[in-house]
């Protein structure tokens, strides 16, 4: 039955992640960004809302809902609401803890899982991306190697976030042709995680190249060891969580244009009462609301078990477009004060362009 | 909760929908196109002794076929409220075998939809019931003049009380009726005039008003002749000292008065549009996604397959454009599913309904135009439909207020602006 209503339940869990993020990040965000790091406890204080570990099962200290792609998206939507770089930063052990429930050996799932649960965030991250214009994540430069009852790792990872950290790394690699993830631990010989990455935006997200040399890891590390993960459904949910983040990026650039375009006069009367301003407007919530609908399509198809790469990527697509269009036409409407670093919007549109991008996607 | 599953009750009616658009109406489209004022009689009569009458049938005779029948809301407490979702659907599908058929299918089209929005209960057994039965019938709306289009407060068709404040007497000209050779003469339907009781006053002296088809006093002057959608009848009519009952005013006593202190009528028009505007974009998604199979089948047998999972930067040209075509109509249909969603669920959708508009013309102007261009000299030769979708699909940014008024409808919706300030 075709609905555009969150359930009450998700809608409790959006109140609350609102709250967290008008009372708290959304005023730290610009210093956040020139300092290079929230404060520890803001962050902690996120992950404590528990919301985007909500699926991880009782028995391993977690509420034990049924993971749903189109809450995870709904969710997403409104941290990155509040500021991409903190929403980042609070999924990253998701990363790790969501494909350990979904192919993980029961082994990997107690050593592991519990932490998830545990009051501070954990140093868990992964590694997927690549650097180069042809990055295709089912074909990956970085190689795992069998040898022996374990594997040997070797290549280059970029964007890794928070793995100087990390206690442990879900490294993706190609075996033997089928991209498959293998959990690195902090001080496996060969594993080296450089300086911290500078990147346009996301500032106040500690991010990482990672290589490997010749880096041997045991056979148990494999994700599902012998039955391995299947790249493709990850990828399907990392695309409608990461549109979910582009909605909330459009959505906070939306808001700003909205509140300067009814505040600055010219000419006698306010920006938005002129057309040119007042249709770039409408067209931002126009293409706002499509990518939303578009992302909630895609999660609920992958919610239904459907084969819904087309959906995933389509609509991954939209939102990234939509959140570099909305930011742009934002700092736009702002003018030159848009340009400026004190104001608002700039920050929004270095953040949007983390998504799209001929690798298809930044940090994921 | 959020959901995207299409109830059976709708899937299932369109299956049916589906053969009638692929086995009646496309092998007819091109014809109607050549013959632009001929009517498709045999479309026609099979679509009403079917009882679906795309648009606005009316009232329903209980158990008569009710796909296309639309009114707010459900019939009472019976099961969930679908049935702006399920008209979207159906639009779609029957824009989709060819729109100008769709548009020239007999029903209560948008003179209904006013009366549905506007009208007294009276008013609404009075004009609809005609719909349920006997010979086809059309209804009509006559709302744009020669030089008003969008500018509605500045229509100049003025309605007069006779002396014996009997009848109501409208004088003036209206233009780009859909339907309306069928409604005012060609059929026992009606047409519902947009007219001022009170000149220079605007949307305060703006009512409406039922007029009977054969009245004398309204003449259709002409039929145009259209870039697309030429199946359908686009007629200009003149009234002249045109009689009607008093009653034949739509809405009750008070905006009915003719003291034209309140701007209920106007805003009686302004409902109609919530309701009509997310049907106009589900027909341009049904033209849209005619051309974007066509394209892709055609594509497919040469050989190119769209790779959805490859590298943005590995993918063709041609591989991008499909994928934005489908990304394109797949976002407007979701924002039309949404504005036809509010209204069965009584949610004010205005702006939605708006957008959708702005959205699904834009996709379809884009997308036909697009399929024309991928399907090189085949595309444009008119051995192929391609060439009719993107002049058929041009309407649908156009009618129902252009892309840019319903630019300015959202906006004012978004900025909480009044007409005055935006």
């Amino acid at each position: 039955m075709i609905s555009f209503a969150p359930t009450e339940d998700q809608q409790l869990v959006i109140d609350t992640i609102n709250r967290y993020v008008r009372e708290k990040v959304q005023r730290a965000r610009h210093d956040a960004d020139e300092g290079r790091s929230y404060a520890n406890n803001l962050v902690q204080e996120g992950w404590r809302l528990g919301v985007l570990t909500s699926w991880l099962p009782e028995e391993y200290g977690g509420v034990g809902e049924e993971h749903s792609a189109v809450s995870a998206a709904v969710y997403a939507e409104e941290l990155a609401y509040g500021d991409l770089a903190l929403a980042l930063h609070i999924i990253t052990p998701g990363l790790f803890g969501l494909p350990i429930l979904k192919y993980g050996t029961a082994a990997q799932k107690d050593k592991w899982l519990p932490k998830l649960a545990e009051d501070k965030l954990p140093g868990l991250t992964a590694a997927l991306k690549e650097s180069g214009w042809d990055y295709d994540p089912l074909n990956l430069r970085t190689t795992a190697q069998k040898s022996g009852d374990g594997y040997i790792l070797n290549g280059t990872k970029v964007g890794v976030p928070l793995a100087a950290e990390a206690e442990a790394i879900l490294v993706y690699a190609n075996d033997n042709g089928s991209t498959q993830a293998f959990i690195v631990e902090k001080g496996t010989p060969g594993l080296q995680i450089s300086e911290r990455e500078s990147l346009m935006g996301l500032k106040a997200l500690p991010t990482y190249e990672v290589s490997l040399k010749d880096c041997g890891v045991g056979g148990s590390t494999r994700l599902g060891e012998e039955s391995g993960s299947e790249i493709c459904q990850l990828l399907n949910l990392s695309r409608v969580t990461v549109g979910g983040l582009a909605v909330g990026v459009a959505r906070a650039a939306l808001e700003h244009a909205l509140g300067y375009g009814k505040e600055r006069q010219a000419f006698g009367k306010h920006i938005a009462q002129f057309q040119s301003i007042a249709f770039m407007l409408a067209e931002m919530q126009m293409e706002l609301d499509a990518a939303r609908l578009m992302v909630w399509e895609a999660a609920w198809n992958v919610d239904k078990g459907h084969d819904a790469t087309r959906e995933c990527v389509l609509g991954r697509q939209y939102a990234d477009e939509a959140a570099m269009l909305v930011a742009d036409r934002a700092l736009q409407i702002w003018g030159g004060h848009g340009y400026i670093r004190d104001n608002p919007v700039e920050q929004l549109l270095r953040n949007a362009r983390s998504f799209a991008g001929l690798t298809g996607g930044a940090m994921l | 909760m959020i959901d995207f599953e299409t109830p059976e009750k709708i899937s299932s009616q369109l299956k049916v929908l589906e053969q009638v658009a692929i086995h009646v109406m496309r092998p007819a489209a091109r014809y109607y196109d050549e013959h632009e004022h001929e009517r498709p009689w045999e479309y026609i009569k099979m679509m009403w002794e079917g009882g679906n009458n795309a648009g606005y049938r009316g009232r329903q005779q209980p158990g008569s076929g009710e796909m296309l029948s639309m009114t707010s809301g459900s019939e009472k407490g019976e099961g969930p409220r679908i049935r702006n979702v399920t008209l979207m659907h159906t639009v779609e599908m029957l824009s989709y075998g060819d729109c100008g058929l769709y548009l020239s299918t007999a029903g209560g089209g948008l003179g209904s939809a006013a009366i549905e929005a506007a009208g007294t209960p009276e008013q609404k057994t009075r004009f609809l019931e005609r719909f349920s039965g006997g010979e086809p019938k059309w209804g009509a709306m006559c709302m744009t003049e020669p030089h008003a289009g969008s500018d509605t407060a500045n229509i100049r068709t003025t309605a007069k009380l006779s002396e014996d404040g009997k009848e109501w007497i409208l004088n003036g000209d209206k233009i780009f009726v859909t339907s309306g050779l069928m409604a005012a003469q060609d059929s026992t339907g009606f047409v519902v005039v947009w007219a001022t009781v009170a000149p220079g006053t605007g949307r305060a002296g703006m009512k409406s008003f039922v007029v009977e088809a054969g009245t004398p006093g309204m003449k259709v002057i002409r039929l145009e002749k259209k870039h697309g959608i030429r199946a359908s009848d686009t007629a200009a009519i003149h009234f002249a000292d045109c009689r009607i009952p008093y009653d034949n005013i739509l809405g009750s006593p008070e905006v009915a008065g003719a003291d034209a202190k309140s701007s209920k009528g106007f805003q009686g028009a302004m409902k109609t549009f919530d309701a009509t505007r997310p049907l106009v974009a589900a027909s341009a998604i049904g033209v849209g996604r005619a051309a974007l199979d066509f394209a892709k089948e055609y594509l497919t047998k040469n050989g190119l397959t769209v790779r959805y999972d490859a590298p943005p930067g590995k993918l063709t040209a041609i591989e991008r454009d499909v994928m934005r075509m489908e990304a394109q109509l797949r976002a407007a249909w979701l924002l039309i599913l949404r504005a036809a969603w509010q209204m069965d669920n009584g949610i004010s959708n205005t702006m939605e309904a708006s957008m959708c508009k702005v959205k699904a013309g834009e996709a379809v102007t884009w997308v036909t135009q697009k399929a024309v261009e991928l399907l090189g000299h085949e595309g444009y030769s008119t051995k192929l439909l391609i060439e009719k979708w993107m002049r058929d699909g041009k309407i649908n940014d156009l009618y129902e207020g252009t892309g840019q008024i319903n630019r300015l409808i959202v906006a004012r919706r978004l900025l909480g602006y009044s007409s005055k300030e935006l």
